[in-house]
């Protein structure tokens, strides 16, 4: 079953996420608050493993599973989506103390009023696709 | 069994995130969790409204399954691993909660105060977690990614767009744990 790796992928991360407390509103708390190292070192040796492990593919050119090279699409230029969009997400990250991964965990993990965090999501989502055009990129 | 239902140190955790990404990377994808978002709102037939949600979904199905793999974690890792030691903060961070009425841990990962079933007869909370839903939905889109597309993903490929991001991430992040929550709790 070719979706059977990203089930197993998901279910590590998903895992690590737990164990690490990295889902846990309480953590997201305590690192805004600067009264923990936890979450930096977490967010920071996760930076610093991607960022030797694509040196690492891009400098042997590494192929995919499918043989193919692994190409990682650079991000659109930009700023001011950038900046205010990502002012936004931090201004609700901070008050539920979840990110998108987080909360499809948490909810499979059976803490069930944060279904209201991913109905809003989605309706954040929704309001972002309709307003694009009329926003500054 | 001991030391994997413990809190897992952080530079093993950051290892195996950096490592699930590039995993990815190797299946020729790119972690991002936000994206499931919108595949979700398409799938719920929001591209009839607005042509954003115009993409053909089921390419997006590995990452659905991405999804699906971290809700049974989730699961295990709640019910099957856990430890009376979980979440252990900081005192100074509890004696501040207990300040806004939000109870100490005590092992369990999301405070009852606002995860708790009471939150079905509580208007004020359902309407927080909505608002909190939003900003993380709309936010993520019009930032092009998350904590996962942006911060792990985009800075781990040197991305100067991605550290914007993070940056009013951990703005936005800290005007409202510092200013705006004293003022909701």
């Amino acid at each position: 079953m070719k979706f059977l790796k990203y089930i197993v992928v998901g279910f590590i991360f998903g895992i690590v996420l737990t164990k690490s407390e990295a889902v846990s509103w309480y953590r997201i708390y305590e690192m805004f608050q600067f009264q923990s190292f936890h979450m930096y070192g977490i967010i920071g040796v996760a930076v610093v493993t991607g960022v030797i492990g694509i040196q690492i593919i891009k400098r042997l050119k590494i192929k995919d599973i499918d043989g193919s090279p692994i190409t990682i699409a650079e991000k659109e230029p930009g700023s001011a989506r950038y900046w205010i969009g990502g002012l936004f997400f931090g201004l609700g990250w901070a008050l539920v103390g979840a990110c998108p991964g987080p909360i499809f965990i948490l909810l499979g993990a059976g803490i069930l009023p944060v279904i209201f965090t991913l109905i809003g999501a989605l309706l954040g989502t929704f309001i972002y696709g309709v307003l694009k055009d009329k926003l500054p990129h | 069994m001991e030391h994997l239902n413990a809190t897992w140190p952080w530079y093993i955790s950051g290892f195996l995130i950096g490592m699930i990404m590039l995993c990815l990377n190797y299946f020729g994808k790119v972690f991002g969790m936000s994206s499931n978002l919108r595949t979700l709102c398409t799938i719920a037939g929001a591209d009839k409204y607005a042509d954003f949600f115009k993409f053909d979904w089921k390419a997006q199905t590995w990452s659905l399954m991405v999804v699906l793999g971290a809700m049974i974690g989730g699961f295990v890792a709640v019910h099957f691993m856990h430890d009376a030691s979980n979440v252990t903060l900081n005192p100074d961070t509890v004696a501040q909660l207990a300040a806004m009425h939000i109870e100490a841990p005590n092992g369990k990962i999301a405070p009852d105060a606002l995860f708790g079933t009471q939150v079905f007869q509580s208007p004020k909370l359902i309407i927080i977690l909505l608002i909190g839903g939003i900003l993380i939905g709309f936010g993520s889109r019009y930032a092009g990614g998350c904590t996962s597309g942006h911060a792990i993903s985009g800075l781990s490929n040197l991305q100067l767009p991605s550290l914007k991001a993070v940056i009013g991430f951990f703005v936005g992040g800290l005007i409202m744990a510092h200013f705006l929550m004293p003022l909701i709790f």
